[in-house]
């Protein structure tokens, strides 16, 4: 990646996320969300942040891997059990950590 | 700022030191995932200083990574912000009347924890005076506990070694900023869509992947939402 494209990005998403979240702080007070978009906007996190992280763990090199020999995919819902029972940031992020490598050594062993 | 004022803006503060903890390790992991992305130490703190969005700052080093090109960003991060939106509508009437610098430098620091916090008290509390203070005091330890906590991580994260693989803590911290927001049915349906559309869109250029799946995740809350009696 060169420097300059992670210039613009940072600059570009600095701009749009500041944008966005002055939004109706900046706008005249008559303007008003129409209710099915505010219904519809409720949505919008659960359905980007998973779209961001279902293909680091089931898309490998290019091919849907849902095999149980895929660490990635193991130690994620691993994560996704811990996040659901603790909802913690930290404890999430060390047991998927713990859980990839712990996944990783067992399936190269079976390989060998 | 008077006496009133500063007795806002205290209340503020002292609200906002329970949340610095969960702030603080997902800066971290932020700061280390930039590093172990490749973004430069420097450019990675500034980019926490200019967006300060970690899921923002997380999904553009992916796509930085995957040299994906900039407009791809942007409509990532538009999709990633537009929540923003929703929070700037609902804090818009207790922040009425403040002048330009106020709405821009409170909407620059509204993140998703100090939000829930402000609104929370303006809802308990709607004839309060001087809100934007409360919010000031909230939003300030937020935004430092952001920053040290993605500089520590780009410090640690550039020393680490590769056969670590500490870039899979993104997709870790999207899980557990996502995971949290499955109360009801609906949320469920929309995750569930959105995964599968973006998992089998993934051959598709240019990452159009993630617009169908947030298009399908909206459309299956939506869906289930009705039904729900």
């Amino acid at each position: 990646m060169s420097l300059l494209s992670i210039w613009v990005a940072m600059l570009g998403m600095g701009l749009i996320t500041l944008l966005l979240r002055s939004s109706f702080l900046l706008l005249p007070d008559h303007l008003h969300l129409p209710p099915l978009l505010r219904r519809a906007l409720r949505y919008v996190p659960a359905a980007v942040l998973t779209a961001i992280y279902a293909p680091e763990l089931l898309v490998k090199s290019g091919a849907i891997d849902a095999s149980l020999l895929n660490a990635r995919l193991l130690a994620g819902v691993v994560a996704i059990v811990v996040a659901w029972r603790l909802r913690r940031t930290f404890f999430t992020i060390v047991a998927g950590m713990l859980a990839l490598h712990g996944f990783g050594a067992a399936i190269a062993s079976l390989q060998i | 700022m008077t006496t009133h004022q500063r007795i806002e803006f205290g209340a503020g503060l002292r609200a906002s030191l329970p949340v610095l903890l969960g702030i603080f390790p997902f800066g971290v992991v932020t700061g280390v995932a930039m590093a172990a992305g490749g973004i430069p130490p420097l450019e990675a703190i500034l980019m926490s200083v200019i967006v300060f969005a970690g899921a923002s700052q997380l999904a553009a080093t992916q796509l930085l990574g995957a040299a994906a090109p900039l407009g791809v960003i942007f409509v990532t991060v538009f999709f990633i912000n537009l929540r923003f939106v929703m929070y700037s509508a609902s804090m818009r009437t207790h922040l009425a009347g403040l002048p330009l610098r106020w709405r821009l430098g409170l909407g620059y620091l509204l993140a998703d924890n100090a939000y829930a916090l402000c609104i929370t008290r303006y809802t308990q509390h709607p004839e309060a005076t001087d809100k934007h203070w409360y919010c000031l005091g909230v939003s300030l330890p937020v935004w430092l506990t952001w920053q040290a906590a993605t500089i520590l991580g780009v410090i640690a994260g550039a020393s680490v070694p590769r056969d670590w693989q500490l870039e899979f803590a993104a997709p870790l911290a999207f899980i557990a900023l996502s995971v949290p927001l499955l109360r009801d049915r609906a949320m469920v349906a929309a995750a569930l869509a959105a995964g599968t559309t973006v998992v089998l869109a993934h051959p598709l250029p240019l990452r159009i992947g993630l617009v169908l799946a947030a298009v399908a995740g909206i459309s299956a809350g939506l869906l289930a939402e009705r039904r729900t009696p």
